[in-house]
């Protein structure tokens, strides 16, 4: 043993900056100086092109605003990438995001009117998204249904069922205490502080500005992130979908893994559907379009494999930020916003591209 | 004899880490059967991709018809009329037969501005092909997935036909036939041979090559033995030409004492390739398994294993009847199996060495559902060392081993297991001759410490090196067994390939049931 750390010891003396270099070039770095850019870039833009003294993309509050609207992407995404990574997909999740913030809206109406305690309706959805994500594990996990028809399955029933239901009616009445988004736990942080300035005041007013959403976001993701690498569990992931067939061959019980995972993921879509539903006056009956793609956009573009196996919680929840960055970025450089799903795609396939060569390139330096 | 129609000059190929094929010769007449004979990894299937145009050679000539050829890809050599039909067909399983037939080359006609395939003239064509072939009894317009696997052979050679072929490669065509149809692809052979189209058939059937063949050239290790004309040579001068090689120190057998049996296996039975397999397997016992690529071996080891559990049959541990439906309940019995495959079914390749190494035992080293990274360390750099892994660290990717060290790591995962039975499934296949060696001492170490070891090898001189005692087996049967001291090379390759295969006699469909497995 003493040989083998030696020998480490003095590879990583011998660490050259390039070394350094590549171990930093993760995709969380990449996404974080990514943000960094996009943010400097706009913020020059603004101060140039457009003569603003302050830039508006900087302000507390769209700073805000490009958290919080975006952390149920982030949150649903954390479970999207658990999926991923084992191997398979869920494209049910925005039609489930949907339909449990109808149902917790619903809920809360109802509760307030009865004078039940209104928290309930931010529990409800969490287990309905258990439920829901049981149902795609089974028939996925036991039945072998391929992922991707299974919740091609459930994302029609989901919408169809919703539209049904509902019969398309909007839900308005939602008592006040309700609102997650208007929560702000730390409001009176840079008075704690002693209302410093410069730039440390800046911060504390940014950070008592931000609502519970932005908090369970940050919360969430390093929660997973934690126990995605630290445990067991976490593990066996991992190793289903980087080889369901040698992990099934260790002893690994390959179908309840798969089918926890999905379960996973409807936990976390159910917290996904109370972190929209919550920052809405109005909920509409139908489910939001083309949120699945972009849940899906953040696990990928956060550097979750397509083929399994590989990922982290952090890398989606920054590709979430990243993307929602780009869509205010866009606004406030006077973009037509339809460019914006054009971004995302180009995005992706950057992704996606630079994830295959650098696969590719393993496999000719095993074969070589 | 005349010229000869393919004519191999001093061709070698080097493959990284492999040569697979050292100054072959090879050369055939036209009308001529010329069978391809050598062990799983002699080179057979080198040789024939480059005479198919799927390999360039490193150095060598090809002649057809005396003169010298270069084939760039496999278009090219069926353009000089080299077609070859792989032991998995090549067709289309959605259209029809003319079709397939035709596929590529079907005769087209204009209609004013287009060029469309003429079906007409394409199901007529088909029809005289297979007529030629004095095939009558096959519908040019079925679809091939109705077919037999015999008659999509039939198929498969009307379609190298319908392109002129003048040579014809068959690799091992009747592995997958029943009986009655390896008669008629013979009454095929035959009849190309006497419309002079060349054939080289490659089997590991002796018999077969003594009905069928006119010379037959034997490779060895990449080499070539020789070819003689079939008629001047006996089963006994084959098998000793495709096996015989010194056994050098490759093999650091170890003397260890034999315990109690651990395992037993009795009456076991897994439809279709494992029928009624029994053995014993004792402490500090290593005991070789022998057969031909198809013969049962491994499908036996996933039995054991729990992978595809047994219909029937009984699994003794210590004594004691056990029942084993998952790898999970074998593990648990002190089962450990190392794969044949480790990059599908050993490794996972984007992981670190050390959560490779921890996968099998990953429960035990967990506690409130986190795993102890430091325990898991120690684990890793432990094996690391007994094992002699050329890592740089714990942490280093799997991937970035190479071959023979990907090996170590997973027969690393499986001692991590601490087990007291270890199957190994050809614990050294595509592993270069260093890292071989080390894992054959490490299995002579084991096994002087008490560890019951079952080794599949396609390798005889690795069963013959290594094994206490030899079990050969042919289709999903033990059919021979054979004490260290009586075990020879032939007496070996005699009973893996036996010609005379009492159990095809009676017409019972085995061959056919190699296919479904």
């Amino acid at each position: 043993m003493a040989a083998i750390t030696r020998e480490k010891f003095q590879r990583s003396a011998a660490a050259s900056s390039a070394d350094i270099l590549k171990r930093l070039a993760n995709q969380e770095v990449i996404l974080l100086a990514a943000i960094v850019l996009l943010t400097l870039f706009v913020s020059l833009y603004e101060m140039g092109a457009l003569g603003r003294a302050q830039p508006r993309f900087l302000s507390e509050r769209n700073v805000v605003l490009v958290l919080q609207g975006n952390a149920y992407i982030a949150v649903a995404a954390i479970g999207m990438s658990l999926v991923i990574i084992s191997g398979n997909i869920d494209i049910s999740v925005g039609s489930l995001i949907g339909v449990l913030a109808v149902v917790g809206g619903n809920l809360a109406v109802w509760l307030d009117k009865n004078s039940l305690p209104v928290w309930i309706a931010w529990i409800a959805p969490l287990f309905l998204g258990g439920l829901a994500g049981a149902v795609n594990g089974f028939l996925v996990a036991y039945l072998r249904i391929p992922a991707i028809v299974v919740t091609l399955g459930m994302l029609s029933i989901l919408k169809g069922g919703l539209i049904s239901v509902t019969g398309g009616e909007w839900i308005k009445d939602l008592p006040t205490s309700y609102f997650l988004s208007q929560q702000r736990p730390l409001s009176g942080l840079p008075e704690m502080l002693g209302n410093p300035e410069g730039f440390l005041g800046y911060l504390a007013s940014v950070i008592g500005q931000l609502p519970v959403p932005v908090y369970a976001m940050f919360i969430l993701t390093i929660a997973a992130a934690l126990w995605m690498k630290y445990s067991a569990f976490g593990r066996s992931v991992y190793a289903v979908g980087g080889n369901a067939e040698a992990a099934r061959l260790s002893g690994l019980s390959t179908q309840s893994i798969v089918f926890r995972v999905f379960i996973i993921n409807g936990v976390f879509v159910g917290i996904a559907s109370v972190l929209f539903a919550t920052q809405l006056s109005i909920i509409q009956s139908t489910v939001p379009a083309g949120v699945e793609l972009l849940i899906i956009t953040s696990a990928v573009v956060g550097g979750v494999s397509i083929l399994g196996g590989t990922g982290t919680a952090v890398g989606a929840m920054l590709a979430a930020i990243l993307l929602s960055a780009i869509t205010a970025a866009l606004l406030f450089m006077n973009v037509s916003p339809y460019w914006t799903k054009a971004f995302q795609g180009v995005l992706i396939l950057i992704t996606v591209l630079a994830d295959i060569v650098r696969r590719r390139r393993q496999a000719r330096q095993i074969s070589g | 004899m005349g010229t000869p129609i393919l004519e191999l000059q001093n061709i070698s190929k080097q493959f990284p880490g492999v040569k697979a094929l050292d100054d072959v010769h090879f050369e055939m007449q036209a009308g001529e059967v010329h069978a391809l004979l050598g062990e799983n990894g002699a080179g057979k299937s080198t040789l024939i991709k480059i005479i198919s145009g799927v390999y360039k050679p490193d150095t060598g000539v090809i002649k057809l018809e005396g003169q010298p050829v270069q084939f760039n890809n496999p278009h090219e050599a069926q353009a000089h009329g080299i077609a070859t039909i792989y032991q998995e067909l090549s067709l289309y399983p959605e259209l029809t037969v003319a079709e397939n037939i035709f596929m590529g080359h079907s005769p087209h006609r204009r209609i004013g501005p287009f060029n469309v395939v003429d079906w007409r003239k394409m199901f007529e064509q088909a029809r005289e092909i297979l007529d030629s072939l004095n095939i009558h009894d096959l519908d040019v317009r079925r679809k091939l997935s109705t077919l037999s696997v015999g008659n999509r052979q039939r198929v498969e050679i009307a379609k190298a036909l319908s392109q002129n072929a003048r040579i014809l490669i068959m690799d091992e065509p009747t592995a997958a036939l029943t009986e009655a149809d390896v008669v008629r692809l013979f009454d095929i052979v035959r009849l190309l041979r006497e419309r002079g189209v060349g054939i080289i058939y490659i089997s590991h059937r002796l018999h077969e090559v003594f009905e069928l063949a006119d010379r037959v050239t034997v490779l060895r290790d990449g080499q070539y033995v020789d070819t003689k004309l079939v008629k001047d040579t006996t089963e006994d001068d084959l098998v000793s030409m495709m096996v015989g090689r010194t056994i050098d120190n490759l093999f650091p057998k170890l003397e260890a004492e034999i315990g109690k049996p651990v395992l037993e296996v009795r009456n076991l039975e897994r439809k279709p390739m494992t029928r009624g397999v029994s053995f014993t397997l004792r402490a500090g016992e290593i005991v070789g398994v022998a057969g031909l690529v198809g013969s049962g071996r491994s499908e036996l080891a996933q039995t054991i294993f729990g992978i595809t559990p047994p219909d029937s049959g009984e699994i003794l541990v210590d004594g004691q009847p056990v029942t084993i439906n998952s790898p999970a309940a074998a593990m648990n019995h002190g089962i450990a199996y190392v794969p044949e495959d480790r990059g599908t079914q050993g490794l996972v390749r984007q992981m670190r060495l050390r959560e490779n190494i921890s996968m099998a035992i990953l429960r035990t080293l967990t506690q409130q559902g986190f795993i102890n990274r430091k325990a898991e360390a120690e684990l890793a750099a432990r094996s690391i060392k007994q094992l002699n892994i050329r890592a740089y660290s714990v942490d280093q990717v799997a991937n970035k081993l190479s071959g023979g060290n990907q090996q170590k790591v997973v027969v690393g995962k499986w001692l991590a297991s601490q087990p007291r039975i270890l199957i190994m499934d050809e614990p050294t296949r595509g592993i270069d001759v260093g890292a071989k060696a080390e894992i054959h001492r490490l299995m002579s170490e084991l096994a002087q410490q008490g560890l019951a070891i079952l080794m599949i090898s396609s390798e005889l001189p690795e069963i013959l090196g290594m094994s206490d005692r030899i079990l050969v087996m042919r289709e999903g049967k033990i059919v021979a067994e054979f004490d260290r001291s009586e075990a020879t090379q032939e007496r070996i390759a005699a009973a893996m390939m036996s010609a005379a295969a009492p159990n095809n006699a009676n017409g019972v469909p085995q061959p056919a049931a190699m296919q479904e497995a």
